[in-house]
C-alpha cells in the first residue's frame, strides 16, 4: 500500500500562533514571524523565521531573546497542539477518508493511487486544501511504506511534494544521514541514543546501517535497533491506525404535502423518533440533549436545543416536537390546547440531531441503592449551569479557632486548596458539639449584667459582670424573625479568650482571622436556644446557633 | 437479616421496574422511632438540627444528600451528626431559582433539605410534590411547606453543660412534637 505523508513542520509553533490570533492577544501572526515555544524556560520547537536568527532548540529563554529581541514566545502546551490539528485532519479527510494521525503535525493518508490523477497530483491537491485552510508550511512524500514517506516529507519543499517511486524505497534512503533517526516519531530519547551511538560507530548513512546483517543488529542494539533497522530496510509494513469518521446519528423524516396540524406532525414523527433512539442503542448511547429542526419551504423555521434530565426515550421526543410545533405559532402559552394544534407554517421535514450523547451505562440504575455518582455529577451541573458555577459548592473542614474558620465552602468539581491542618491542637477554640448554623458575617448583639451594663471581658480574660439578658440585632432568616427581643440568659459557658494575629499593626486588611483579642461565650436563652457569642473590643456579635 | 436484604432488593426492583414503591430510607440513630421517612414523600422541620438528623441517616448509608439555600450551614455540626461532607451537595444562596434547584437536586439525590427562600405558593410546592413522586427521593423542608407527611419541631431544648461560666455545652435533650396527618405525638430525644 503506497502511503502519502503530510508533515507540517514546526506545528507547536503553528498551532500556538493560531490561539494568539484567535484570542486576539497578539498581532496577527504571519509565516515569517520569528515564534518558539518554550518550556521550562528552554526553547523547545522554533520556526524558519526564528531560527534564521540562530535561535536553536534547547537554547535558554534568555540566549534565545537575546539573538532575536522580535522573538515571540509560546508556552508548551500538547493538548493545544492536538486541538488545532484537528481541523486540518479533517480537511484532508474530505479528500480522502482513513487519515491516520500520527501526531500533532504529522499524519498519513493511504495515497490515492490514479484517483487525482496520480500521486504527485493528489499531494497538490491536499497542499492546496490545507493552504486554504490556513497552514502555509506543509510538505509531502509518497512512498511504499510511512517510514520512507515521512523522510521524504521532511526532504520536500513548503507546499511541495517528494514521490518515491514503488521499490525504490531502500534507494531512497541509503543516503540519508543516521541524523534523522532522532527525530523518529515514537522513539524520542531513545532514537536519539541510537542516532548519536551510530554516527560515533562509524555508520554515517542509514545505508550503512541497513547493510548490517540482522542478527548483527539485534546483537548490538536490541530489539529497538532492530526494529529501526527493518524500517531503514524500506520494508516494513505498514499499518496506519485510521480514524473512523463519526458515525451519522441524525435522523429526519419528510412529509409529502407537508403537515399544517403539531397534532398530524407529532403522529408521523413517532417511528422516526424511534429509530432514533434506537440507532443510538445500538451505540450504547443516550441522549441527553437533541436538537429539533422543522423544515417548511425548504427553510429551517423552528429550530431548538432541548435537554434532558436523564435521557430522551422516543415519547420524550415527541413532546418535544409537539411544544416546540406550538410554541412556534402566534399566541401560544395562553390559548387552549384544542385550537393550538396550527402550526404557522405548513411542515415538510423534521429532524433529529444529537446534541449530546452519553454512554447509556451512566444512566442505567444500580441495583444496590446509591445511583452512580456520575448521575449526581450531572444533576449538579444542571443546577451550576441554571445558577452559576460556583453556587453548588461542597462544604470541607479545616482547622482553626473561630467556628467560622473552622469550616469552607469550595466550589463543586473542584479541590480543596490551602486549607488549615485539622489535627493541630487549636487552643481557644470552643469544644462540645458544634453548632448547626454559622453565619459567614457575625450578626452584631449585644450582652449587658444585671444593672444593663455591656459585658467586657478583660485583658486577663475575666468578665466585668454576669450575663444576664442578651439581644441578637437582627435575624437572618427573613421567615422567622422572632428573636428581636431581649432574651434572659439561663445559662452560660466561657470566656474562650483568644488573641489573634497581635502582631498585625494595621487592624483594617481585612485579615482571616480577624486580629486582636476575642473571647467566646456559649449562651443559653431561656427558650433553650444556645448561641455561640464573641466578644470583641469593637463590640458583641453572634457567630454561630445551636438551633 | 437475609430476609430482610432480599425485600429490600425486591423493592428496588419493583421501583425500577417503573412501580409506586416507597422505598424507606434510613434515619440517625438518634431519632430513630420518630419518624420512618419515605421516598417520594416531604417532611417539614423547624430546626436546623432536626433537618440534620433527617438528612444524616441517608448519608451514613452511604446515599448521596442535599441542602439547598441553608447559607450558614454548619459543617462540622453536619460532620458530627455523621454527615458524609463528600456526598453532599450545598446550594446556599439558589435565590429565586430555589424551586428549580431544589427540583433538579431532587432528581439525582436521596435526600433534599431545602430552606426556601421566599413565601411557598401550593402551586409551585405541588410541582414540586409531582418530580418528587416520580423520583426516589426524601424532600425535608425547612420551613413551612403546603402538603407534609409529617412535620417535627424541636418543642422544648435543655441543654447541660455550662453553669455560670464553668463548664460547655454538653448534650441536649429535645422534645421533638410530630405532626402527622391530624395525630400529634411528642417524644424526648437526646440529640448528640
Amino acid at each position: 500500500m503506497r502511503v502519502l505523508v503530510a508533515w507540517c513542520p514546526d506545528w507547536s509553533v503553528v498551532a500556538g500562533l493560531f490561539e494568539q490570533a484567535e484570542t486576539g492577544a497578539a498581532q496577527v501572526p504571519t509565516h515569517d514571524q520569528p515564534a518558539a515555544v518554550l518550556s521550562n524556560n528552554v526553547v523547545e520547537v522554533c520556526n524558519e523565521a526564528a531560527r534564521a536568527e540562530g535561535v536553536r532548540r534547547g537554547q535558554r529563554r534568555r540566549d534565545a531573546q537575546s539573538r532575536c529581541p522580535e522573538l515571540v514566545l509560546l508556552p508548551a502546551n500538547p493538548d493545544r497542539d492536538a486541538r488545532y490539528f484537528e481541523p486540518v485532519l479533517a480537511t484532508v479527510e474530505e479528500l480522502r477518508p482513513g487519515v491516520a494521525p500520527i501526531r500533532p503535525g504529522l499524519m498519513a493518508v493511504p495515497a490515492p493511487g490514479r484517483y487525482f490523477g496520480g500521486e504527485a497530483h493528489a499531494a497538490a491537491l491536499v497542499a492546496q486544501h490545507l493552504v486554504e485552510a490556513g497552514v502555509w508550511d506543509c510538505r509531502m512524500g509518497v512512498a511504499d511504506d510511512l517510514f520512507t514517506a515521512e523522510q521524504a516529507a521532511r526532504q520536500a519543499l513548503v507546499q511541495d511534494c517528494v514521490v518515491v517511486p514503488s521499490g525504490t524505497s531502500a534507494t531512497f534512503l541509503r543516503d540519508l544521514p543516521v541524523r534523522v533517526l532522532a527525530d523518529l516519531v515514537d522513539a524520542g530519547e531513545e532514537g536519539r541514543e541510537l542516532a548519536d551511538l551510530l554516527r560515533r560507530l562509524g555508520l554515517r548513512t542509514l545505508g550503512d546501517f541497513a547493510g548490517l546483517s540482522a542478527a548483527e543488529v539485534t546483537n548490538r542494539f536490541g530489539a529497538f535497533g532492530r526494529s529501526v533497522w527493518s524500517r531503514t530496510q524500506g520494508a516494513a509494513p505498514t499499518a496506519l491506525g485510521s480514524r473512523t469518521p463519526p458515525p451519522e446519528l441524525a435522523c429526519e423524516v419528510a412529509f409529502e404535502p407537508p403537515l399544517e396540524n403539531a397534532e398530524a406532525v407529532c403522529f408521523s414523527v413517532r417511528t422516526t423518533a424511534e429509530r432514533f433512539v434506537r440507532s443510538l442503542a445500538d451505540r450504547q448511547l443516550v441522549a441527553v440533549g437533541v436538537r429539533i429542526e422543522a423544515e417548511s419551504d425548504g427553510v429551517v423555521t423552528s429550530a431548538r436545543t432541548w435537554l434532558h434530565p436523564r435521557c430522551f426515550t422516543s415519547r420524550d421526543l415527541v413532546d418535544r416536537v409537539h411544544w416546540q410545533l406550538q410554541a412556534g405559532t402566534a399566541g401560544s402559552g395562553l390559548r387552549s390546547r384544542r385550537d393550538s394544534g396550527e402550526v404557522s407554517a405548513p411542515i415538510e421535514r423534521v429532524r433529529f440531531l444529537p446534541d449530546t450523547v452519553e454512554s447509556a451505562a451512566d444512566h442505567a440504575d444500580g441495583l444496590w441503592g446509591g445511583g452512580a455518582d456520575e448521575q449526581v455529577t450531572r444533576g449538579v451541573a444542571r443546577v451550576q449551569a441554571m445558577i452559576g458555577f460556583d453556587a453548588v459548592r461542597t462544604p470541607v473542614l479545616q482547622g482553626g479557632r473561630g467556628i467560622a474558620d473552622r469550616q469552607a465552602s469550595i466550589p463543586w468539581g473542584e479541590r480543596p486548596v490551602g486549607l488549615r491542618p485539622l489535627d493541630r491542637p487549636w487552643p481557644g477554640r470552643i469544644p462540645g458539639p458544634a453548632p448547626a448554623r454559622v453565619f459567614a458575617t457575625p450578626l452584631p448583639a449585644d450582652v449587658v449584667d444585671e444593672g444593663g451594663r455591656t459585658v467586657a471581658v478583660t485583658e486577663r480574660g475575666v468578665v466585668t459582670g454576669e450575663p444576664w439578658r442578651f439581644l441578637v440585632a437582627a435575624a437572618p432568616d427573613p421567615l422567622g424573625g422572632a428573636v428581636r427581643r431581649w432574651t434572659p440568659v439561663s445559662s452560660w459557658a466561657g470566656p474562650w479568650p483568644v488573641d489573634d494575629a497581635w502582631w498585625l499593626t494595621d487592624p483594617g486588611a481585612g485579615s482571616d482571622p480577624l486580629p486582636g483579642r476575642s473571647a467566646r461565650f456559649q449562651v443559653v436563652g431561656v427558650d433553650g436556644r444556645a448561641w455561640l457569642l464573641v466578644w470583641r473590643a469593637t463590640g458583641w456579635a453572634v457567630e454561630a446557633a445551636y438551633d | 437479616m437475609s430476609a430482610q436484604v432480599v425485600e429490600q432488593l425486591q423493592r428496588r426492583i419493583e421501583s425500577l421496574q417503573g412501580g409506586p414503591t416507597r422505598l424507606t430510607v434510613p434515619v440517625h440513630p438518634a431519632i430513630d422511632g420518630l419518624v420512618q421517612l419515605r421516598t417520594g414523600t416531604s417532611y417539614a422541620v423547624d430546626s436546623a438540627s432536626l433537618a440534620l438528623a433527617l438528612a444524616a441517616g441517608a448519608s451514613r448509608a452511604g446515599e448521596w444528600v442535599g441542602f439547598a439555600g441553608w447559607g450558614d450551614f454548619g459543617a462540622e455540626a453536619a460532620s458530627q451528626w455523621g454527615i458524609d461532607l463528600r456526598r453532599t451537595v450545598l446550594v446556599p444562596e439558589p435565590g429565586d431559582l430555589w424551586l428549580e434547584v431544589a427540583a433538579a437536586l431532587v432528581d439525582v439525590l436521596k435526600v433534599v433539605v431545602l430552606k426556601p427562600t421566599t413565601q411557598v405558593d401550593p402551586k409551585s410546592a405541588s410541582v414540586l410534590d409531582a418530580r418528587l413522586r416520580a423520583r426516589s427521593s426524601v424532600l425535608v423542608v425547612w420551613g413551612d411547606w403546603p402538603r407534609v407527611e409529617a412535620s417535627l419541631s424541636a418543642e422544648q431544648t435543655a441543654w447541660t453543660g455550662p453553669d455560670r461560666g464553668r463548664g460547655r455545652l454538653d448534650r441536649r435533650e429535645v422534645r421533638v412534637a410530630v405532626r402527622r396527618g391530624g395525630r400529634l405525638s411528642a417524644h424526648d430525644v437526646a440529640f448528640p
